[in-house]
């Protein structure tokens, strides 16, 4: 378009318009963006405390019978580096990019409830740093007292009557804090995804990454339910002696509790929880793949539908992690052949991945490289995972070296790797800058490396014999080079996330500009600025295909469904770069020389355009306090001498949870109806 | 294509909202919402379920005989009876009141949504009878599995109604106050959505606990 020489260059950030900065700012945020930035920038440094603590892990291992930790500090990290892994950096990473990628994708200009959002925010920012309260216990003079029972807490083990410290109530109170944060993130996810998309945004034309996140967030509402009553029920026994898992009651009595009701309702959320880590990543690789391969995904219907299924039979497998409590044939059965049934679907996903690469134009940027270093690694981790759908070769495997070989090769492999991917993919977007492909392709080869070297010779460690959650083992038992391989693996991981923490860092001021679509990709979010304005589209776009983006190219044209009346991505693609782009598409019955170009209207302000935004609100984050008041009150109720008093932060949080909710419920600006 | 329209929930006077299904963002959080809870309630009585009947002393929750000597069941049927029938009269209530928010009639909305928030609390009193009855007959939280499940497992439902209870008063004070317009009736639309929820929950927990041996 001829109007786009007289304005700035393509690739100069999208700042004119007003956007206000300071740290107040960010607190009372309700951008989903800002919000997709905090919940980056919190879950990546919970990444880094979960990493040092897996290298602490790794140091003490490194030789046979090695003092360097306790026992007991050793128990509190590798718990810890579960928690904080799981709850504290994988998860709310994936939150990050629904949080920032999703309303792009699907042509909204914010989530359904842009305060509930800052709120799950602020909730799991609250609620990881609780957590981690433990470990900082020794600042003020006593001992680290973390959780220190293994990410999965086995009642009754985690009682008071065996776990009598304050670790096992740092477990209860800061997992109900965050679990709480993941369901009202996630029925935010469900509504924007359904209620929010573009007009022809059919569900059957939605990216696949906003549909992984679709089943990931139904996956959270309903596992999170069942986890939280588990844990609120550990909660009561712990904090109000009640005997859901109490052996024996206040009277001394025998209770007749049933020490298997933990570990059935934990693993029936548990489970689903690893496909909640697993899913989005999924969606991620079936964006980069197709981008990086200049070929429309492979089975899109198949891939959907497999992501559902996944799902879906995701809840009817949880008991074969319990194979080795003895639950009878019957039962082991049943749950072998469903576990079993799942490796169809993740196939038919694998297969289409490469179906996808098969005959396309292939870019090897270090996006592509993770991503199909996740395809790679993350059919390793699954095949070890058939192999202990087995009920009979599970007990050879079940508390060995094995399966943590198998679920690192799952967690690292496929989430960690597909995050990365994800990372150097939409970070342009999101910054407006492109990270450092050198670095890049550092941190992906000693990532690659370090991994493998890790986690798979713990694959025999595991054969022969060697115990998960054992802090030392004897140096006749030939674990001694594997486990020093190992520990060498943990540190090349450790340097690639050095590497890649300073391309995070540097990237964000000095990266090359990354312009609208830097990698010529087909989904809605690369047709805006980058970093996108604050109201996202100026105009809501009207989409007539799976990619949008690449309607007009004659490279692709034959493959999609194509519509001569596209007439916003007409638009919204030659603003983009404007060279090398061809022809423009004249719009039947408009006379484009009145219309206003995109850019001119990518620079104006929100009011400008007279488009509505709800304006900051500080009570999503003084709800937030109040939530976790309520909870770090209770663990006061432990507490004997003068801090028992504490626990009355509990009342002080209820009553603030109200108040919070009148002034939400009647704050101007966000009423549905003004 | 309209660039106002920012948010699902946002629509004017009442028309449909103007989202990709035609229905109000709000209310369709509020069934997510009611779906999770189904999740925890679910779990909840899935352990008093796994529990019942295996709690190794007392009090018993029906009459038992346990090595020959008779027990009696410390659960009062009759009254929970009343306050199940009183809770399902807050439903046929609730739904009145949303009637008569929808049709702009003013003082007979506020007067049922008030009865609604007042059957509700005779539930409540019930329930407060109940526990501190219990109590006393020496069934606490930490006596036995049944104490413990049935104290949580209702205990959480009575949360429930408490969280209605003070809702249902919000919106009785705005109909008063005429801040209630017939294009506003989605807010109590909303409320009825839980409070029918709310009731639906006790349907199932009350035959499990009270009725079933």
């Amino acid at each position: 378009m001829a109007s786009t020489a007289t304005l700035a260059p393509p690739h100069a950030p999208a700042a004119a318009h007003a956007h206000p900065t300071g740290i107040w700012s960010w607190i009372t945020t309700v951008d989903h963006k800002r919000i997709g930035i905090l919940y980056g920038v919190t879950s990546f440094f919970f990444f880094l405390v979960a990493g040092v603590e897996a290298l602490l892990i790794r140091v003490q291992l490194a030789v046979p019978n090695n003092d360097f930790l306790s026992a007991e500090l050793y128990n509190q990290l590798f718990t810890m580096h579960a928690l904080t892994m799981i709850f504290g950096a994988l998860m709310p990473l994936t939150a990050a990019f629904f949080n920032y990628i999703v309303p792009l994708q699907i042509g909204a200009r914010d989530v359904a409830f842009p305060r509930l959002n800052a709120l799950s925010y602020w909730v799991y920012l609250f609620g990881s740093i609780f957590l981690n309260v433990g470990f900082m216990l020794p600042l003020f003079g006593g001992d680290a007292q973390a959780p220190n029972s293994g990410w999965f807490a086995y009642a009754p083990i985690t009682t008071n009557q065996f776990s009598p410290g304050f670790g096992m109530d740092f477990y209860v109170l800061g997992l109900q804090i965050l679990g709480l944060s993941s369901i009202m993130a996630s029925l935010n996810f469900i509504i924007t995804i359904v209620n929010l998309r573009a007009p022809g945004m059919r569900l059957m034309r939605m990216p696949i990454f906003t549909w992984m996140t679709l089943i990931t967030a139904v996956l959270i509402v309903t596992a999170m339910a069942v986890f939280t009553i588990a844990v609120t029920e550990l909660m009561f026994d712990r904090v109000f002696g009640t005997n859901f898992y109490n052996l024996r009651n206040a009277a001394g009595q025998v209770t007749g509790s049933d020490p298997l009701l933990w570990q059935h309702l934990f693993w029936i959320f548990g489970h689903p929880e690893v496909y909640i880590l697993i899913l989005p990543i999924m969606g991620m690789i079936s964006e980069t793949i197709p981008t990086f391969s200049r070929k429309p995904l492979f089975g899109y219907n198949v891939m959907v539908f497999s992501g559902v299924l996944i799902g879906w039979l995701g809840w009817g497998v949880w008991s074969h992690h319990m194979f080795a409590t003895g639950m009878g044939p019957i039962a082991d059965s049943f749950f072998a052949l469903s576990t079993m049934l799942i490796g169809i679907p993740t196939g038919i996903k694998v297969f289409n991945w490469l179906g996808t690469m098969w005959g396309g134009s292939i870019r090897f940027t270090t996006s592509m490289l993770f991503s199909i270093a996740f395809i790679a690694m993350f059919t390793i981790g699954g095949i070890s995972g058939v192999m202990h759908s087995a009920a009979p070769s599970d007990l050879q495997q079940t508390d060995t070296y094995f399966i943590v070989a198998h679920l690192h090769y799952v967690f690292f492999g496929g989430t960690v790797l597909g995050l990365w991917a994800g990372m150097y993919y939409w970070y342009p977007k999101v910054f407006g800058r492109l990270l450092d492909e050198r670095m890049g392709k550092a941190h992906f080869w000693l990532t690659l490396i370090g991994m493998n070297l890790t986690f798979f010779p713990m694959h025999f460690l595991g054969m022969f014999g060697m115990l998960r959650r054992t802090f030392t083992y004897a140096d006749n038992m030939g674990f001694n080079e594997m486990n020093m391989m190992a520990t060498i693996g943990a540190f090349l991981i450790a340097i690639g996330t050095l590497i890649f923490a300073v391309n995070l860092f540097t990237a964000w001021k000095r990266g090359k500009p990354a312009g609208h679509n830097p990698w010529g990709a087909a989904t809605l979010e690369w047709s805006i600025p980058s970093p996108p304005p604050v109201y996202n589209f100026h105009t809501i776009p009207v989409v007539h295909s799976r990619v949008p983006l690449w309607e007009k190219n004659p490279a692709v044209a034959d493959v999609v469904e194509h519509d001569p009346e596209s007439s916003e991505f007409a638009e919204a693609e030659d603003e983009d770069e404007g060279q090398g782009q061809g022809s423009h598409i004249a719009v039947a019955g408009v006379d484009l020389g009145e219309v206003p170009t995109p850019r001119d209207k990518n620079r104006m302000s929100a009011d400008e355009l007279g488009i509505h935004l709800p304006p900051p609100s500080y009570w999503p984050i003084v709800l937030a306090m109040g939530v976790s008041a309520v909870f770090i009150g209770l663990i006061f109720r432990r507490v004997d001498g003068p801090l028992h008093n504490l626990w009355l932060l509990t009342v002080v949080g209820v009553f603030t949870v109200i108040l919070s909710i009148y002034a939400w419920a009647f704050e101007p600006g966000h009423s549905p109806h003004h | 294509m309209t660039t106002h329209a920012l948010d699902g929930h946002e629509h004017v006077h009442g028309m449909p909202a103007d989202t990709s299904t035609g229905l109000d963002s709000r209310k369709m959080a509020f069934w997510g919402f009611i779906g999770s809870e189904c999740l925890l309630f679910g779990s909840l009585i899935a352990t008093y379920m796994a529990y019942k009947g295996n709690s190794l002393n007392g009090p018993y929750p029906h009459d038992t005989v346990i090595n020959g000597q008779h027990h009696e069941g410390i659960l009062n049927i009759p009254l929970t009876s009343f306050s199940t029938f009183i809770l399902l009269m807050s439903s046929v209530a609730m739904v009145m009141g949303l009637h008569f928010v929808q049709r702009g009639e003013r003082n007979r909305a506020t007067l049922w949504l008030f009865l609604t928030a007042f059957f509700g609390s005779i539930f409540l009193g019930c329930q407060v009878f109940e526990f501190t009855h219990f109590y006393h007959e020496g069934l606490t939280l930490k006596s036995n599995l049944f104490g413990s499940t049935f104290y949580v497992l209702t205990g959480f439902h009575g949360a429930h109604v408490t969280v209605g209870v003070v809702y249902l008063l919000t919106l009785t004070w705005m109909s008063h106050r005429g801040r209630l317009p017939p294009r506003k009736a989605l807010n109590v639309e909303i409320a009825g959505l839980y409070w029918h929820f709310v009731d639906v929950i006790w349907i199932v927990i009350f035959p499990l606990v009270y009725l079933v041996r």
